[in-house]
């Protein structure tokens, strides 16, 4: 186990050094720059302004030095907003990114896995069609598309809920777009964990135990759940990615001050350094989350062993 | 001194009546304090949606219009404007022009205090303003100091930022020299980029000095907090000169960009104030909402340019006019863009403050008459049923450009036969390509004006503006601006820049199409709101009633 985790450890390295090369030479490549607006600058500013952030300079040096900055845990300061570091862009962004994006999976993974279970216990049954129909639209029905209507409905019509906004992290602003953001992963994981759970009902290791008389919630619960967990774990990995990904929506429609708009923003305003330092930072986490749900694996499944 | 930069004995008399009409206003037209018998709201907060993130409070760095917004509540240049827009005093309370009008002399109010007590003086006008101009604050709006003496020499390098032509008298009076006579600079002082710095606390937090926190303000308001993309804070400055005429004691501005979004915000009550309008939704709001719907004229120009460098549009000024001419603007705006704005056959919006804007001669003209003489043009051009012209629309990524773009294609299709293909990119590659002017052929294309005065629309034609996209080059025209720039009188300088829009139009390197409105809903508790041809808004003169 320790060599398999040394081993992965290192191999990440590569990843994310050939992840920092294609970013940072894609962005440079998009025509414009951080301080193309309409209204032109006079060219001894911009010679100025170009001097000042290292921009006069040939690529691979300007790439170098990135490089050097990072290993110091400087991703540098934001071309856009001016009065703001990435580094402190990014602490302050985080956290609510992540409040919302963890909230939404650990829902969905129990929602989605109760409604799963529950629909493979009552299998082909008005109920099951029901719940999988249900679970259908919920996948095929974008997040642009929802959460207004969200909105609408909660925020607008009934008043229960603000309609956007983030207050500090209040737990009324967090209802509606961890909601909005969980829903397709709900429908997703409901689909997957029927289909596994059923195939693990038929096994025989599942037939031996209820003919030992071991009640149902135990045959579930101990026999059960584990194997038809592992679909659904490995679901995580792109889970997250989409959660992360459709942060940027509900960010921009929620008016929450997350990381993900960081994202599209900073691409079209060519903010170089706010791009790459989330770009960076995300491709850390998705190499460690990764790595953890490869050992929540290990964990699940006896035969599996690294 | 030059003959010409003398004033004769009837322009002094009229500059001597200019500064005491201008004292007379100082006293009239104080902040607007709720009407007397007015019931108010316990919490006076104000919540205004703001568009896209504020990008600094620096107020030297500061561009667009989001940040101009809170700025305003910030700070406050050494002059002001009334709702309606007038100019009015700011922390100058008076000032005097020289005989031949190119040195003013402000005198500056003694009870004027920074938002941490300290009093407000010229040196902190002076250090403002070098700093403005300095090379190395990367302002993107130093041009705007352009009339003051040395400010191109220190922008562009040349003098050190002390040569600029501003200096401190004594702690309460300010003399700024200008290159030549500038009878639109009183307008340009309540601009950001002339607003004055606290000097010991730009020194003593270097970068971070406009954070909450740091930020030391000399407006009615001071900086409470910012979260960025959230939302920014702003609270009572109690050491404002004017505080006691100020109602409101917080403003939060929500930076949201997606209009849907706001409405829905306002629509639960959350919003007091939206700053833009879904284009898509009007019916349904002048029904529903139509109390809170607030469209005035903005001083702004929606337009297509023609790139005068490259065929087809080179030398061919009776191509462009029959394209112009073509355009059903009354459609465009009664049925696309929907919010009233306004049909435009002239470069200057209406309503700038003594200017007389050009129109046009078929402005007026019935539709098929237009039409006939636009299809005339266009074969005199050389372009026919079997030759039709071949071009392409470019605009950037929006859905209202689209659908403009869309009709116009179809109209000059319909209209003339014209082949016209659409090409939409994202918008720093559209600024790009519309600058290099290597491959644009019709561009769209809009201009808000920077300050009340015609110049602002004016030089964007100028030979060699940065700006002047369509590649536009008429030495008398640049002429006419040049003269116009130097001239005392008012009314002639006026009449010059008229003469000069008049000119230009009939070239047509530009099709107007538009001019601007501001849509927004004020929420009708709002009480003090006026709109006004700059859309600038001091939230000072605001109050909110009860409900």
């Amino acid at each position: 186990m320790l060599s398999y985790i040394i081993k992965r450890f290192i191999g990440a390295w590569p990843t994310l050094l050939i992840l920092i090369t294609l970013a940072f030479f894609m962005m440079r490549a998009a025509p414009g720059g951080p301080f193309d607006t309409e209204k032109t600058l006079p060219p001894e500013i911009q010679a100025n302004l170009d001097r000042k952030y290292h921009l006069d300079e040939p690529l691979y040096q300007q790439y170098l030095r990135y490089l050097g900055d990072l290993l110091q845990g400087d991703f540098g300061p934001s071309f856009q907003y001016k009065d703001y570091t990435v580094n402190e862009l990014i602490a302050t962004g985080f956290p609510v990114s992540l409040r919302l994006g963890a909230s939404a999976i650990l829902i969905a993974f129990v929602v989605g896995g109760a409604i799963g279970t529950f629909a493979a216990l009552r299998q082909n049954s008005a109920t099951d069609y029901s719940v999988m129909a249900a679970a259908m639209t919920g996948i095929s029905i974008p997040n642009f598309v929802m959460a207004p209507l969200l909105i609408l409905v909660f925020a607008v019509y009934l008043k229960w809920l603000p309609a956007g906004g983030w207050q500090d992290g209040a737990f009324r602003n967090t209802v509606l777009p961890i909601i909005a953001l969980s829903l397709p992963q709900i429908a997703y994981i409901s689909r997957l964990m029927r289909g596994s759970m059923i195939e693990v009902l038929r096994s025989n290791y599942i037939r031996t135990a209820r003919a030992k008389g071991l009640p149902q919630r135990t045959v579930l619960l101990r026999h059960a759940l584990r194997p038809a967990l592992l679909p659904v774990i490995s679901f995580l990995g792109p889970a997250t990615a989409a959660v992360i990904t459709g942060s940027v929506v509900i960010e921009q429609i929620f008016g929450i001050p997350g990381l993900g708009r960081y994202f599209v923003q900073g691409a079209l305003n060519r903010d170089y350094t706010l791009v790459m330092g989330v770009v960076v930072f995300y491709g850390i986490l998705i190499i460690v989350f990764n790595f953890l749900v490869d050992l929540v694996y290990a964990l699940l499944d006896p035969k599996i062993r690294y | 001194m030059s003959s010409e930069l003398r004033a004769s004995g009837a322009t002094r008399a009229f500059i001597a009546a200019l500064a005491a009409s201008v004292l007379y206003c100082a006293s009239a037209a104080a902040v607007a304090a709720p009407p007397a018998g007015t019931e108010l709201a316990v919490e006076q907060v104000l919540r205004r949606g703001n568009g896209a993130e504020a990008q600094t409070l620096d107020p030297h760095k500061a561009e667009g219009v989001p940040s101009s917004h809170v700025m305003r509540d910030l700070f406050e240049g050494l002059t002001s404007e009334a709702p309606n827009g007038d100019i009015v005093p700011g922390v100058a309370e008076s000032w005097v022009l020289s005989e031949d009008g190119t040195v003013y002399t402000f005198r500056l109010r003694r009870d004027a205090k920074w938002s941490n007590g300290d009093p407000v003086t010229a040196h902190d006008f002076v250090f403002g303003l070098r700093r403005s101009v300095a090379p190395d604050t990367g302002s993107k709006y130093s041009q705007i100091l352009a009339p003051i003496l040395n400010a191109e020499a220190v922008i562009s390098g040349a003098k050190p930022p002390e040569a600029l032509g501003v200096r401190a008298l004594d702690d309460h009076t300010l003399e700024i020299t200008l290159n030549a006579p500038t009878p639109y600079l009183l307008g340009l002082l309540n601009h950001s980029s002339t607003y004055p710095l606290h000097a010991a606390s730009v020194r003593e937090h270097g970068e971070r000095f406009s954070r909450p926190g740091n930020l030391v303000s000399n407006g009615a308001y001071k900086l409470k907090d910012w979260v960025v993309q959230s939302n920014i804070e702003v609270e009572r400055n109690p050491h404002y000169w004017n505080n006691a005429n100020t109602t409101i004691d917080r403003v939060i501005f929500y930076p949201i960009e997606d209009q849907s979004t706001e409405l829905k915000r306002y629509r639960a009550g959350e919003l007091d104030w939206t700053d833009e309008l879904p284009n898509n939704q009007f019916g349904w709001i002048r029904e529903n909402l139509g109390d809170a719907l607030v469209i005035s004229p903005w001083i702004g120009t929606y337009y297509y340019g023609f790139n005068l460098t490259r065929p087809p549009f080179k030398d061919n000024p009776k191509l462009r006019r029959a394209l112009s001419m073509a355009i059903d603007r009354e459609i465009l705006t009664g049925k696309v863009t929907q919010f009233g704005e306004i049909p435009a056959y002239g470069w200057v919006p209406p309503g700038i403050s003594h200017y007389e804007s050009c129109t046009l001669d078929y402005g007026g003209w019935p539709r098929e008459k237009r039409l006939a003489e636009a299809r005339r043009l266009y074969q005199e051009a050389g372009y026919s049923k079997a030759n039709p012209l071949v071009t392409e629309i470019r605009y950037n990524t929006q859905e209202n450009h689209k659908k403009i773009a869309i009709a116009v294609a179809a109209m000059w299709k319909q209209n003339l036969g014209v082949r016209a293909s659409l090409l939409n990119e994202e918008w720093k590659v559209f600024l790009e390509n519309r600058k290099q002017k290597q491959v644009t052929q019709v561009f769209r294309a809009g201009w808000i004006g920077d300050y009340n005065d015609p110049y602002t629309f004016a030089e964007l034609m100028l030979s060699n503006h940065g700006l002047n996209d369509p590649g536009y080059r008429n030495p008398e025209y640049d002429a006419l601006l040049e003269q116009a720039a130097r001239t005392v009188d008012k009314a002639q300088r006026m009449k010059l820049l008229h003469e000069a829009e008049c000119m230009m139009l009939d070239d047509h390197p530009t099709a107007p199409i538009y001019f601007y409105v501001t849509k927004r809903m004020i929420r009708p508790t709002l009480g003090g709101y006026e709109s006004n041809i700059m859309d600038h808004h001091y939230s000072k003169n605001f109050y909110m009633l009860a409900r």
